[in-house]
């Protein structure tokens, strides 16, 4: 069967595990959201999804790997970059696709990604950031806005947050971009532009967690809670990085805000040892990716 | 099991004078590791540094990683990518590399970790040797399961063993451990690497079926599941979550049994193949020495002296650690009047002996914590006793 | 069964680590020998002073490391303070005449001293004082032959100093042959203890010029270091229980 033929026939099935449905999502979270904007970017690019593979950590959001019908690799909590910087250098022709929660990327596994970010390694990072450890319970996290309510900061968050495009931009990242889950066509759109991307792409997703956070800090609920987010943001491309903390209740600073061009890992890799080396260099892997 | 011979690319034939580190540099290579993975580590960054080195020419990834944590999750990618992986690290970094040491058994995954063992706890004696992780290789990570890991006495088995570890990794899809030390790690003896052809190397059990019908953890007769790698188009999933032959979490008691009993037995039930061992004079002997890595050079000499007093003492040496050698054990436990242990920590694998041996015959570990090898004579202290 | 064991020592930048090297790859790989060798790691490794070990054996050699060395080299104050101790009886001892000033020797202990620095200053480089060195070993102790030394050279020193390598290592040798020549003509005047200590003396006395200067300039980097620093690598018997 060809890919043009399965786009066709089925759109969904082809995409997700049909059977591993229903998900453990509860009713209105907003990461199933973000996954259908995954899978819409996937359609539109026409990408082969035996190229596409999938790495989610532990989480919430961390199940996603389970759920799409790619290879898909359900790691364990804060590995997911490290291990797909792994598979990416041993397969580099696969586009490499980290889906996976703020807790995840950004608190225990923060030390991978900002050298991921350092060396430009050509993956992509959609974190949904719901602003807390959801999975075990809404602790508060590197995410948690100051004065946030949270399960471990029961008297409000009084610890500084991380701005994720900022830290990423700072880290070196080479596509940069934020949006809300209610986004849905944009985080579509960036989703499209980032697996085109080469170097690290990081598309943060501020998702509403119906059950935990919204609840506690009484955000309201469902698709109410989805629009909250959306009625906060304020779209400002490529917009100063420094200028995008997210504060309690305050405005959320959405678009694009990097995108450029560097050499990714393999590219340095093969470019310096090439001229050091000259032909005693192996070249490794493929160096032109021709979806470009 | 397919076998083929190691690509001469990455194979540097010949005698060579070099160090443990260098050598486990050199097996990774001619064994057919094109993906390494690490973070340094005194006494084992000059394999890093080597396979940094080599790697160019041979065609491959060096990463230096940004810990430990981070070599261990690259390399499980790295396999599922296709790559014979490996890293190589000591004490501190072992411990940080435990917990996707699981996940490389859970998601049953081919790679190598040598751990160029030096004296802990802690940060303990950096630059000096120990062997007091072996029992952290056995348990270290959570959860059950069985573990394959090797001792060599010498840079040449430091060479050997990689590439057995490498094809014993690839043959049982699981992680295979290299326990070696900062002593063998640093001395520099003659290695005789051999002609590509003479090589021996495992290919990965490749699925070959229709596409749709992979199952990435069906049992197959020999316990051991087929695997495919990413890209391939089987688009399968995998998960350090209990799971069925799919691959899919299924989080239960019963799902959990047939799981992790399959993790276990695979090595359980192949441990006569798994496991080489080196006896000297066991047949008639009344004292009977288990040692492994430096430590059983060291014995030697201990009973050497023996011998010329006239003491009936026999040898075996533990080249695989883990599993470890129990129907053996069992065996000559019943033979001889004693068993004598001696290890460069408080008394790990003794423990192993004891529990094989039970009341058999009397069993005298000789401790050392680490820092430097034993005194010859403080093992022939103990024979003697244990002969009287 | 014949087992020696050796130690180079000096202070760091002397090349000790590679003159052991050097031996044992000569010694392993084309004079059929099988020889370990170990250097010494640890805080001891980094402040000045360097030594290395080597055992050699016409078997398999079992205990990695040298208890009590038939051969110590030392090419600073300090390493010959801190070793000496251990040399066997009737070990060999050889020194950098003018970075070692002479105890009285114990025992049967043989001596045998070459300006290994002066010379290698001589053919415009310090840095091959090592090579000079290892000529002189290589003739004054016939562990290893010259032959096997010279082929173990390629990879361990840098490729374009190989032919001055290989110079410094001859100079050394010729040296060494000639010491022996005249030791043994001396022989039958005195025991070898006598002999070997006032002669050595007195073979590099008579060049000596630059002395002070040799030594001054070492002192520096071979004093600070207490000397009990070395004992728990070299001695397996201090035992913790
Ligand atoms: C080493 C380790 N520590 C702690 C946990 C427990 N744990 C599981 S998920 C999680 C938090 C996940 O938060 P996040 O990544 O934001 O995902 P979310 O559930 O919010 O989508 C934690 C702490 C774990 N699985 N492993
Ligand atoms: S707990 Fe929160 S993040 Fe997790 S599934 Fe429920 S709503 Fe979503
Ligand atoms: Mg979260």
């Amino acid at each position: 069967m060809k890919k043009e033929d399965r786009l066709e026939k089925n759109p969904i099935e082809e995409y997700l595990r049909m059977d591993r449905i229903p998900h453990i999502w509860c009713p209105g979270c907003g990461i199933g959201t973000v996954v259908t904007s995954f899978i819409e970017a996937l359609k539109k690019n026409k990408e082969d999804l035996d190229k596409v593979a999938v790495v989610s950590g532990i989480g919430c959001t961390g199940r996603v790997a389970g759920y799409v019908k790619m290879d898909s690799f359900h790691t364990t909590h804060g590995r997911a970059v490290p291990f797909a910087t792994g598979l990416k250098l041993a397969n580099p022709d696969m586009k490499v696709v980290v889906f996976s929660g703020d807790g995840d990327i950004f608190g225990i596994g923060g030390n991978h990604f900002i050298h991921a970010a350092r060396r430009n390694m050509d993956i992509l990072i959609i974190c949904v950031n719901n602003f807390n450890y959801a999975m075990t319970g809404g602790q508060v996290a590197a995410t948690t806005p100051m004065t946030a309510n949270a399960s471990t900061a029961p008297y409000g968050n009084y610890e500084y947050s991380f701005s994720l495009p900022y830290l990423a931009d700072a880290c070196g990242a080479t596509y940069v971009a934020r949006w809300t889950a209610l986004h849905m066509r944009r985080v579509t759109k960036s989703i499209q532009e980032a697996l085109n991307h080469r170097g690290l792409s990081l598309i943060e997703v501020i998702t509403p967690c119906v059950t935990l956070y919204a609840r506690r800090n009484r955000l309201g609920d469902g698709l109410n809670l989805l629009k909250y987010y959306y009625d906060q943001s304020v779209i400002e491309h490529g917009a100063d990085t420094r200028t995008l903390d997210i504060a309690y209740q305050g405005k959320l600073v959405c678009g694009k805000f990097i995108d450029k061009e560097k050499p990714t890992f393999l590219d340095a890799m093969n470019t310096h040892l090439s001229n050091v080396l000259g032909d005693d260099y192996e070249l490794y892997g493929r160096i032109n990716n021709e979806n470009d | 099991m397919k076998k083929t011979k190691a690509d001469p690319k990455g194979v540097l034939t010949g005698a060579h004078y070099m160090d443990g580190d260098h050598a486990l540099a050199e097996g990774a290579l001619a064994g057919g590791c094109r993906f390494f993975a690490g973070y340094p580590i005194t006494p084992s960054t000059e394999t890093a540094e080597r396979f940094s080195s080599r790697i160019p020419h041979v065609g491959g990834v060096f990463i230096q990683m940004e810990d430990e944590l981070a070599s261990m999750a690259a390399l499980i990618g790295a396999s599922w990518g296709g790559k014979k992986p490996m890293t190589v690290t000591s004490g501190p970094g072992f411990s940080l590399m435990m917990e996707n040491l699981g996940l490389a058994v859970m998601m049953e995954t081919p790679l190598v970790i040598a751990n160029v063992q030096r004296g802990g706890p802690s940060t303990g004696l950096p630059t000096l040797t120990g062997q007091q992780d072996m029992m952290q290789a056995k348990y270290g990570s959570h959860g059950d399961y069985e573990i394959i890991a090797l001792s060599p006495d010498s840079p040449q088995e430091c060479f050997d063993l990689t590439i057995e570890a490498l094809n014993l990794a690839e043959t049982y899809r699981v992680p295979v451990l290299i326990m070696t030390d900062e002593c063998v790690g640093h001395m520099h003896e003659k290695v005789i690497i051999p002609p590509a052809e003479e090589i021996e190397i495992v290919e990965r059990k490749w699925y070959t079926g229709p596409k749709d019908e992979y199952l990435p953890y069906k049992n197959d007769k020999d316990l051991v599941p087929f695997m495919v790698k990413a890209g391939d188009g089987y688009r399968f999933h995998t998960t350090g979550l209990t799971h069925d032959e799919r691959g899919y979490p299924i989080i239960t008691a019963e799902c959990q049994k047939v799981n992790v009993t399959h993790l276990i037995e695979k090595i359980r039930k192949n441990a006569d193949k798994i496991i080489k061992i080196e006896e000297d004079q066991t047949d008639d002997a009344e004292i009977l020495i288990v040692s492994y890595g430096i430590t059983s050079r060291v014995a030697v000499r201990a009973v050497q002296k023996a011998r010329r007093a006239g003491i009936k003492i026999g040898t075996l040496r533990l080249i695989t650690a883990w599993p470890f050698p129990e129907k053996r054990i069992r065996a000559l436990s019943k033979k001889v009047k004693a068993i004598v242990v001696p290890e460069i920590n408080y008394g790990q694998m003794v423990k192993e002996v004891e529990r094989n041996s039970v009341d058999r015959c009397k069993i005298y570990s000789v401790p050392h914590l680490g820092g430097w090898v034993h005194d010859p004579e403080d093992i022939y202290k103990v024979i003697k006793e244990a002969s009287k | 069964m014949k087992m020696t064991e050796i130690r180079f020592s000096g202070f760091g930048g002397q090349g000790i680590i590679r003159c052991a090297l050097i031996s044992g790859k000569a010694l392993s790989l084309y004079d059929k020998k099988n020889a370990s060798m170990n250097q010494s790691f640890g805080p001891e490794a980094r402040g000045s002073a360097c030594s290395s070990q080597l055992v050699v054996s016409d078997d398999r050699v079992l205990y990695p490391y040298i208890t009590r060395p038939q051969i110590l080299i030392s090419m600073s104050q300090e390493a010959y303070e801190n070793y000496e101790p251990e040399l066997r009886d009737d070990g060999i001892l050889i020194i950098d005449t003018d970075l070692v000033k002479l105890k009285p020797l114990r025992g049967k202990i043989k001596m045998f001293a070459i300006p290994s620095t002066r010379f290698a200053e001589e053919m415009g480089n310090r840095i091959i004082a090592n090579l000079v060195m290892m000529g002189f070993f290589t003739a004054v102790t016939k562990v290893v032959t010259p032959e096997a030394m010279k082929k173990a050279l390629p990879g361990l020193v840098p490729d374009r100093f190989l032919d001055l390598n290989i110079r410094a290592f001859d100079k050394g040798y010729e040296y060494g042959l000639r010491i022996l020549e005249e030791s043994k003509k001396k022989r039958p005047k005195a025991k070898p203890k006598v002999a070997s200590k006032p002669k050595a003396k007195a073979t590099p006395r008579a060049t000596v010029k630059t002395k002070p200067k040799a030594a001054a300039k070492t002192k520096p980097t071979t004093k600070p270091k207490p000397k009990t620093k070395v004992k728990p690598t070299t001695k397996p018997k201090l035992k913790k229980k």
